[in-house]
C-alpha cells in the first residue's frame, strides 16, 4: 500500500484522446490493493481501454461487490458513477440500474469468490437475461481479501499457500457463462495486457452480456508452487486461441495475413474486431464447439484464452423486454400514468 | 541493446542531470536536501567543496545546470538552484572549523600562479592543505580577478568576495603578490618553482574600429577597462545619455552601471536580434526591469563629434535573413541612419585573450588563433610544468568553468610533481545507500512539491539605482528557500532494478506517473525507443535496460522524465525495484586521488 497519492505530474508527451483526455484522466485514487496484485493490472488495462474508446467518463458506470477485486473500482474512472454493493449482490444492482437507464455503459467488476460462491445465482441470471454489460471477474481462486482461503474457482489438486490440497471441484465461469448464454465471452491474464486491452474494448462496444475471466494473480496469497493462479503456472500453461485487434470503423487490412487466419467480425455499432487466429480449429461462433474445447484444453491442464466465443448481433435485455428507446428514468409522471381515459379504454379492450 | 552496466559511475552520474551540467559537478540534490533539513552549514561545505565559492556563485553564476534540470521537463521552470545556493551560503553561520586546517606541513614544493581570479584560487585552495607553497602574481591590488574586478557590486557586494576569497587566503603557506604583473613567462620559469600555472583570465576588451573612434575617445570606454575602473572607485559617475554597445552580460553590467552613476537615457544597442543576444535571460529581464532599453538589428557606423566633443552615433538599420546555404546574415534593409544622441559610449562587443608576456621562443607552442595549446584533460601546456586555466585556457567563460579548470590542473600539478600519469585521471567517489526504511518508508521526502519556481524578491528600484554598492537581490528568506527545496526531485535517489527478483507483475509500469517503465522484447536502440509505453524521444536521456527476463522480455525505462518518486519500489512486491541514493562527488587533487 502507498501512501503517497500519484504525483500529478505526466509525461509532457502523453496522449490525448477525441475528447482531450489523456490516459491519467481516466485514473481513480491510488490503489491501496497489495503491491503487485493483479487486480491493478486490470485497473490499468480498464483505464486504457477507455481512453482509447474516448469514452466520455460520466457516461459510464462502474459496479461491484465487496472483495479486493470489488474496491478496485475506486481505482478507475475517477469521474465516472459507481456502486460498491453488498456481497455478491453486484448482478441485480447492475441489471436495475441498467433497466432505469439504457443509455450508460455498464461495466460490472467482482471476484471469483464474490460471483462464483455467494454471487453465483445472481452471476447466472444477469447473464441469462442477456444485461448489456461488461461482467469482469478478477479471478484469483482465493478469497483474497479474508485472506486468502480457497475459492469455488481454485482448481482441484491446487495447493493453498500453507499446503493445503483443494479437492473440491472448481467452478469454470467461462463454461457457464457459454452455457447461459453471454453473447460475448473472454479469457484473459492480467499480466499480457496487450491481449486484454483490445478484449476489454470489445466487450465495451458489445450491445448485449459480455463476460471477461481474467485470471489476475494473487501475490500475498496465491503465487505461489502448487497454485494453479500464480504468474509463473499462467505463462507456462496460456494457450491463446486468438489474438485481438480493436478497429472503431472497417479499414483496410494492409498487412498479409495467411489463408483463413485473419476474421474481421463488424460488432452492432460498427466497430470491428480483427482476429488473427491462433488456434487453427477454432471457430468463436460455434458456442457448442466453443464448450468442448475448452473442456478439452482445461482436461489437458492448458488454459484456453482469447476471444472465446462472439455473437455480432446479440439480444439484451431491453430487446427481450421490448422497452422503449428512452431511458425509462426519465419518463415524467405524464408519460407514466396515461390518465382515466386511457385506462378506461384499456380495460374496455380486455372484457 | 545491450543491458546497462550501472557500475560505470557515468551511467548513475548523468541521471542527475544538474550535478552532470555542472562543470565542477557539485551534487546539486544533496545540498539541496541538507537546506530542507535546516543544515546550512553542511550544504554550504558540500558547494565549497566542489565549487569553492558558493556565496559568490549563488548569487552570479551562469547556472548550466538549470537548463539542464529534470524539473524543467515535467514542467514550467527548473529547481532554483542556483539561488538555493546562496539560501546555504546566507544562513550558514559560522563555518571556519569544518575548513582544511591553515598552515599544512609543507611538502617542499613550489607553485607560482599568474593571477588571482577564481581559476588560481582553486588550484591554491587544492595544493595548500597537501603542503604545496602557492605564490600567487595579480597586477590588481586586491584578489579575485574578474570577480572582483567586473561583477558590479549591486550583483555581487564586496564582502561575499573578502569572505570567501579569505577563506583560502586564510589556509597559509599562501604569498599573495598583488599589484605585481608578471612580465615574462620566461624569468618566473628561470626562478625554479616547481609548477606555474597560468589563470590571467582574458583580459582585452575588444574595441570598435569606426569614424570618429579616436577623436571623440574621451568619451569611448571599453566596457570591462570601464567596469574595473568603477570596482576599483577610480570612476563614479557617467554622463547624462549612455550608449552600451553589446549585446552580452558585460554589456548588461555596464549599463545597469550606468544608470548607477548618473546615466538618465541608457540605451543598449546590438547588431543582431534581441533573442540571439548573448546575454542570459536573466541579465536582460533585471536591465529591462530597471527602464534599460534594448534597440537591436544596428550596425555601428560612426561616433558622431563636434571637434572631438562626442554627440552621439549613427547606424545602419539591418535584418536577418537566409543566404542560399541557410546561414543567417544581416543585410541592410536600406532605410535611413539612425542617429542616437549620447555623451558617453560603452564598448562591450567582446573580450579577448592576449600573452604578450609569453615570450614565443621558451618552448610554448601556439595554436592559430595565438592561443596556447593546452590538453583539455589535464590543462597541461606544451610546457610540461605550465598549466592553465580558467578563462586563460580557452578563451573567456565564466566562474564555475575557471574552477572546474582549477581542480583539474591542481590533480595534475599534484600527479606531475608525483611523477604520475596525467592522462590517468581519477575517477569520482560513489557511495551508495538504499533509502528503504521500512515497507513504504524512504529516507529521503519523495513527497515532491508541485508549486511552481518561486521568484527571488527584489529591493525596490528606487533603492538600488541610487547606490551601486545595494545589492539588487534579496535572496530567499528561509522558508521561501525551504518551499524552493521542495521541488527538487533528488534525482540522485536512483531506481535500482535486480532482473532476479522480478516476476513481470506489470505493478511498476502501472503506477509509473510518468511512464518510465517498459517490459517489452529487445531491439536496436532506435526501435526499441519508439516502442515504450511512452516513446522515448529525448536521446540525450538513457535507457536503462535489465538483462533478458523469465518471459523473454526485457524491461526498460526511459531515464528522461523519471521523478524518483519512488512508487515503482512501493508497488513492486519482490523489491525489484530499490531506491539507491548514489552521492557521487569529484575527487580532488590529492593523496584520496593519487591511491585510487
Ligand atoms: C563584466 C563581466 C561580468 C561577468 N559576470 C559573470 C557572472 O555573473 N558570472 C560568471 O560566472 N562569470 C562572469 N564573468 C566571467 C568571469 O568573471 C570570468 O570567466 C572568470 O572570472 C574567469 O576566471 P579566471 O580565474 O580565469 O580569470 P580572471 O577572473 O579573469 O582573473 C585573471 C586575473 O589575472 C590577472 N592577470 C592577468 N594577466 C596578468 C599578468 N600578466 N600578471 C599578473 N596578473 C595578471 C588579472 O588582473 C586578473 O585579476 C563576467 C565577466 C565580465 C567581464
Ligand atoms: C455477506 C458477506 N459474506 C462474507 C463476507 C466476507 N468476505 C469478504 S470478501 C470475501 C471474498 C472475496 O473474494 P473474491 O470475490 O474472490 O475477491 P478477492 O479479494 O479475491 O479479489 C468474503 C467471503 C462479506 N463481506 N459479506
Ligand atoms: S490480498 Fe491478494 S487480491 Fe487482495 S490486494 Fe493483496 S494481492 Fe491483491
Ligand atoms: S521513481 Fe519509479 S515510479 Fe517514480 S517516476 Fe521514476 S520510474 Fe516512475
Ligand atoms: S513491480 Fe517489481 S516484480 Fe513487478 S514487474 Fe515491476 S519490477 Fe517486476
Ligand atoms: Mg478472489
Amino acid at each position: 500500500m502507498s501512501y503517497l497519492p500519484k504525483p500529478k505530474f505526466r509525461h509532457p508527451g502523453l496522449p490525448k484522446n477525441k475528447l482531450g483526455f489523456t490516459r491519467r484522466d481516466y485514473e481513480g485514487t491510488v490503489s491501496t490493493l497489495c503491491a503487485g496484485c493483479g487486480h491493478d493490472s486490470i485497473s490499468a488495462a480498464i483505464v486504457q481501454a477507455c481512453f482509447e474508446l474516448d469514452l466520455e467518463p460520466h457516461r459510464l458506470a462502474k459496479l461491484s461487490g465487496i472483495g479486493c477485486s470489488s474496491k478496485t473500482p475506486t481505482y478507475f474512472l475517477g469521474q465516472s458513477h459507481g456502486f460498491n454493493s453488498v456481497h455478491g449482490r453486484m448482478p441485480s444492482v447492475l441489471t436495475g440500474a441498467n433497466l432505469a437507464n439504457r443509455e450508460l455503459t455498464y461495466l460490472g467488476v467482482s471476484g471469483d469468490g464474490d460471483s462464483a460462491s455467494i454471487g453465483l445465482g445472481q452471476f447466472a441470471h444477469a447473464i441469462r437475461r442477456g444485461v448489456d454489460m461488461v461482467y469482469i471477474v478478477e479471478n484469483n481462486g482465493v478469497y483474497g481479501l479474508t485472506k486468502g482461503q480457497f475459492s469455488a474457482t481454485a482448481d482441484a489438486g491446487s495447493k493453498s499457500k500453507w499446503g493445503a490440497d483443494n479437492n473440491d471441484s472448481p467452478i469454470d465461469m467461462v463454461a457457464l457463462a457459454l452455457q447461459l448464454g453471454a453473447t460475448y465471452v473472454a479469457r484473459s491474464f492480467s499480466g499480457d495486457k496487450t491481449q486484454l486491452v483490445p478484449l476489454i474494448k470489445g466487450a465495451l462496444r458489445h450491445r448485449g452480456a459480455a463476460f471477461i475471466d481474467c485470471i489476475s494473480p494473487c501475490v500475498a496469497f496465491n503465487n505461489h508452487a502448487g497454485s494453479t493462479k500464480s504468474f509463473d503456472y499462467v505463462r507456462e500453461h496460456n494457450e491463446a486461441v486468438n489474438a485481438l485487434d480493436y478497429m472503431p470503423t472497417r479499414s483496410e487490412i494492409t498487412a498479409d495475413y495467411a489463408e483463413g487466419t485473419l476474421e474481421q467480425v463488424t460488432q452492432h455499432d460498427g466497430s470491428v474486431l480483427n482476429l488473427y487466429k491462433l488456434a487453427s480449429d477454432y471457430d468463436v461462433h460455434d458456442r457448442i464447439a466453443a464448450m468442448t474445447y475448452l473442456q478439452k484444453k482445461n482436461a489437458e491442464g492448458e488454459i484456453a484464452t482469447g476471444l472465446l466465443y462472439l455473437d455480432p448481433n446479440p439480444k439484451d435485455l431491453h430487446g427481450h423486454l421490448q422497452t422503449i428507446d428512452t431511458p425509462l428514468n426519465r419518463l415524467s409522471e405524464a408519460d407514466l400514468v396515461p390518465g382515466a381515459t386511457a385506462l378506461e379504454k384499456f380495460n374496455a379492450a380486455r372484457r | 541493446m545491450q543491458p546497462t552496466d550501472i557500475s560505470r559511475p557515468e551511467y548513475f552520474h548523468k541521471v542527475v542531470d544538474c550535478q552532470w551540467a555542472c562543470p565542477a559537478h557539485t551534487p546539486v540534490p544533496e545540498y539541496i536536501r541538507l537546506i530542507a533539513a535546516g543544515r546550512y552549514g553542511d550544504a554550504y561545505m558540500v558547494n565549497w567543496k566542489s565549487n569553492v565559492f558558493p556565496g559568490i556563485l549563488g548569487r552570479t553564476c551562469d547556472r548550466p545546470c538549470e537548463p539542464a534540470c529534470r524539473r524543467g521537463r515535467v514542467e514550467a521552470e527548473p529547481v532554483a538552484i542556483c539561488r538555493l545556493k546562496r539560501v546555504a551560503a546566507d544562513f550558514k553561520g559560522d563555518i571556519k572549523a569544518q575548513l582544511p586546517k591553515p598552515d599544512a606541513p609543507k611538502n617542499g614544493r613550489r607553485v607560482a600562479l599568474i593571477g588571482a581570479g577564481p581559476a588560481s584560487l582553486t588550484v591554491v585552495r587544492d595544493l595548500v592543505p597537501l603542503g604545496y607553497t602557492c605564490t600567487v602574481y595579480d597586477s590588481d591590488p586586491k584578489a579575485g580577478g574578474m570577480i572582483r574586478s567586473q561583477i558590479p557590486r549591486f550583483r555581487l557586494p564586496e564582502e561575499v568576495i573578502d569572505e570567501e576569497v579569505g577563506y583560502i587566503t586564510g589556509l597559509g603557506n599562501i604569498e599573495l603578490k598583488l599589484g605585481q604583473r608578471v612580465d615574462s613567462l620566461k624569468s618566473l620559469l628561470a626562478e625554479g618553482y616547481d609548477a606555474i600555472f597560468v589563470g590571467s583570465g582574458a583580459p582585452r576588451g575588444r574595441d570598435l574600429e569606426i569614424p570618429g573612434r579616436k577623436e571623440a575617445a574621451k568619451n569611448i570606454h571599453i566596457g570591462i577597462d570601464w567596469l574595473s575602473n568603477v570596482s576599483f572607485g577610480h570612476i563614479d559617475k557617467i554622463g547624462k545619455r549612455v550608449i552600451v554597445l553589446g549585446g552580452g552580460n558585460t554589456a548588461m553590467d555596464c549599463c545597469r552601471s550606468s544608470k548607477r552613476l548618473g546615466g538618465e537615457t541608457v540605451t543598449v544597442v546590438v547588431r543582431s536580434g534581441f533573442e540571439e543576444m548573448k546575454a542570459s535571460p536573466w541579465e536582460k529581464e533585471d536591465a529591462q526591469h530597471e527602464g534599460i532599453p534594448i534597440m537591436n538589428y544596428l550596425v555601428p557606423k560612426a561616433f558622431l563629434h563636434d571637434n572631438g566633443k562626442l554627440k552621439g552615433m549613427s547606424f545602419e538599420k539591418v535584418a536577418a535573413r537566409k543566404d542560399e546555404k541557410g546561414r543567417r546574415e544581416l543585410v541592410p534593409t536600406g532605410e535611413p541612419e539612425v542617429v542616437i544622441e549620447c555623451d558617453d559610449v560603452l564598448v562591450a562587443i567582446g573580450q579577448e585573450n592576449s600573452f604578450p608576456w609569453i615570450e614565443r621562443d621558451i618552448g610554448m607552442e601556439f595554436d592559430r588563433w595565438a592561443m596556447p595549446k593546452v590538453d583539455p584533460k589535464t590543462m597541461q601546456s606544451t610546457i610540461p610544468n605550465v598549466f592553465f586555466g580558467g578563462d586563460a585556457a580557452f578563451g573567456p567563460k565564466n566562474i564555475i568553468w575557471a574552477v572546474a579548470h582549477g581542480h583539474d590542473a591542481a590533480i595534475s600539478i599534484d600527479k606531475f610533481l608525483n611523477g604520475e600519469d596525467l592522462a590517468d585521471r581519477p575517477p569520482p567517489g560513489v557511495n551508495v545507500a538504499s533509502q528503504k526504511m521500512g515497507i513504504h518508508e524512504w529516507s529521503y521526502d519523495n513527497d515532491i512539491s508541485a508549486a511552481l519556481r518561486n521568484k527571488v524578491p527584489w529591493r525596490d528600484l528606487g533603492t538600488t539605482l541610487k547606490d551601486i554598492k545595494v545589492e539588487v537581490e534579496l535572496g530567499f528568506d528561509a522558508k521561501l528557500g525551504y518551499a524552493e527545496t521542495q521541488r527538487c526531485l533528488n534525482c540522485d535517489v536512483q531506481t535500482v532494478f535486480s532482473k532476479s527478483l522480478c516476476i513481470e507483475c506489470d505493478a511498476c509500469v502501472d503506477i509509473c506517473p510518468v511512464d518510465c517503465i517498459t517490459f517489452t522484447a529487445n531491439g536496436e536502440e532506435d526501435d526499441l525507443r519508439e516502442r515504450l509505453t511512452q516513446p522515448a524521444r529525448n536521446k540525450t536521456q538513457d535507457l536503462y535496460l535489465s538483462d533478458v527476463l523469465k518471459t523473454g522480455r526485457i524491461m526498460a525505462k526511459d531515464e528522461d522524465v523519471c521523478l524518483h518518486c519512488g512508487l515503482c519500489a512501493e508497488r513492486c512486491p519482490t523489491g525489484a525495484w530499490d531506491m539507491q541514493k548514489f552521492l557521487i562527488e569529484m575527487t580532488h587533487a590529492g593523496a584520496a586521488c593519487r591511491s585510487r
